[in-house]
């Protein structure tokens, strides 16, 4: 699968959990691996390339999680 | 001019013979107004008995998870210098060994960015600059970076690994701590900068057992400088200590943990195979003896402080690992257990505590090695491995 389908895949996961539940970078990883059959270290250059493009940040909340940044 | 406080609580922490945080605040509230306002505030909390500290959040810096905490203050109001008080972590260098120069340019870009208080060094081992807002953080995180340097660990993440001074001034050091600390940091950047795992994680790397940087109570994954050889002993540096006034049997002889050592007031024998290297005879008499043979060290794993359960000490997972760069079986037998670890951990549950919720022996298979003696902290009560079915079948 192409990076760019991993990336909307953890997008999608994301923005679908916001309300909902936090996610921790691993959730994500073993939820995508599962769903698109990808390795897991492809899911993380994958998260890597949305935090770095500033679509995805990270949160601390007890724990670190990878949120949506909220809207200026 | 920064807003003054009138502080009668604080002022009773600047009495007595210890140096004293609340004159080094006071130093930087006279020109700063974040270090004024977090002087106010903390008088009141004084006064109150109440913290007006929220912790965590959303703060940071692009493409980074860690190396910012985030603190905001409940009284921005009142207090609007510190509405937020984010901490900056900044990754140490090994043993803190800085040029002047540095410190120089550190100290600049904080009294310019922030608070102007640091704290040298954190109990994780970062450079910690206290205070400054969110505006501030991308513009600090330029400066340090266009210089070489870069954020520390926070959050669920690899910490910033510290190590004693090891080689660089300690001739007891069995392995290049120094070395090794800048090793594991620059393999696991990712691991560091973007956390992924249950919980926090720290490398502790000591040179010898007299382990001075503490690593067998602070860190996750302890890597403690050893021996194989005998301990050399050199009987006349030993008469020399019992014509000083040293009483070689109590104080030696009957604090070795195994019981290897004898003494008849004239030669003092090591029994070599019980020694268990822990080092107290020989940072005892440091002429006398001497640790020989090859050196490496031990990996230990689990300690921490008090939080889920209470504190606990690392325990010996390796007894022996040759260090030699570039540390490929220490960095393979992490990668083991932090995969392990991610598999089971439930949210900040650190390794050593999920060793004790699971059991040492599902570790032990998991990251493939066999169990040993060395394994058994506490003999007879060690809980760590139990036989299975097919164990006892096959008896």
């Amino acid at each position: 699968m192409e990076k760019e389908e991993v990336k909307k895949k953890i997008y999608a996961l994301i923005e679908k959990s916001v309300g909902k539940k936090k996610l921790k970078s691993s959730d994500i990883q073993k939820t995508i691996s599962a769903e698109a059959g990808v390795t897991r270290d492809e899911v993380k250059a994958a998260l890597k390339d949305l935090v770095d493009e500033g679509a995805l940040i990270y949160t601390y909340f007890g724990g670190s999680f990878v949120e949506i940044p909220p809207k200026q | 001019m920064p807003k003054k406080y009138q502080t009668p609580l604080l002022d009773e922490l600047e009495k007595g013979p210890f140096p004293s945080f609340v004159t080094e605040i006071k130093k930087a509230a006279a020109k700063n107004d974040m270090a004024a306002d977090e002087l106010g505030l903390l008088e009141k909390s004084y006064k109150t008995k109440r913290g007006y500290w929220k912790h965590g959040g959303i703060v940071g810096v692009r493409g980074y998870g860690g190396g910012v905490i985030g603190r905001y203050s409940s009284l921005a109001e009142e207090f609007p210098n510190v509405a937020n008080f984010h901490t900056v972590r900044i990754n140490s260098t090994s043993a803190f060994f800085y040029t002047s120069k540095f410190l120089n340019e550190m100290c600049d870009i904080w009294d310019k960015y922030g608070s102007g208080l640091t704290n040298l060094h954190g109990s994780t081992g970062d450079l910690v600059l206290l205070g400054t807002n969110t505006e501030n953080l991308e513009p600090i995180f330029a400066e340090f970076s266009s210089r070489g340097w870069d954020l520390g660990g926070s959050g669920s993440a690899m910490r910033t690994p510290s190590c004693c001074v090891g080689p660089a001034r300690c001739e007891w050091s069995n392995i290049d701590t120094l070395e090794i600390n800048y090793a594991v940091t620059q393999e696991f950047q990712d691991e560091m900068h973007r956390p992924a795992f249950p919980y926090k994680f720290k490398f502790k790397t000591a040179g010898c057992a007299v382990d001075c940087i503490a690593s067998i109570a602070r860190a996750d994954c302890s890597i403690i400088g050893t021996w194989k050889g005998k301990i050399s002993v050199d009987q006349k540096e030993v008469a020399a200590y019992a014509k000083n006034g040293m009483n070689i049997t109590e104080e030696i002889v009957n604090m070795c943990p195994s019981q290897c050592m004898s003494y008849d007031g004239k030669e003092l024998k090591i029994d070599d195979a019980n020694c268990v290297r822990c080092m107290h005879c020989i940072a005892k008499m440091t002429k006398a003896l001497k640790g020989t043979g090859e050196k490496g060290a031990t990996i230990l794993i689990g300690s921490k402080a008090p939080f889920v359960i209470g504190a606990t000490l690392s325990h010996v997972i390796v007894p022996f690992m040759k260090m030699e760069a570039p540390y490929d079986e220490l960095k393979d037998l992490v990668r083991k257990m932090w995969e392990w670890w991610d598999e089971h951990g439930k949210n900040r549950e650190r390794i050593g505590e999920l060793i004790i919720r699971r059991g040492m022996r599902e570790f032990l298979e998991f990251i493939g090695i066999d169990p040993i003696p060395q394994h058994v902290k506490e003999p007879r009560r060690d809980p760590f491995y139990f036989w299975t079915e097919a164990d006892l079948q096959k008896k």
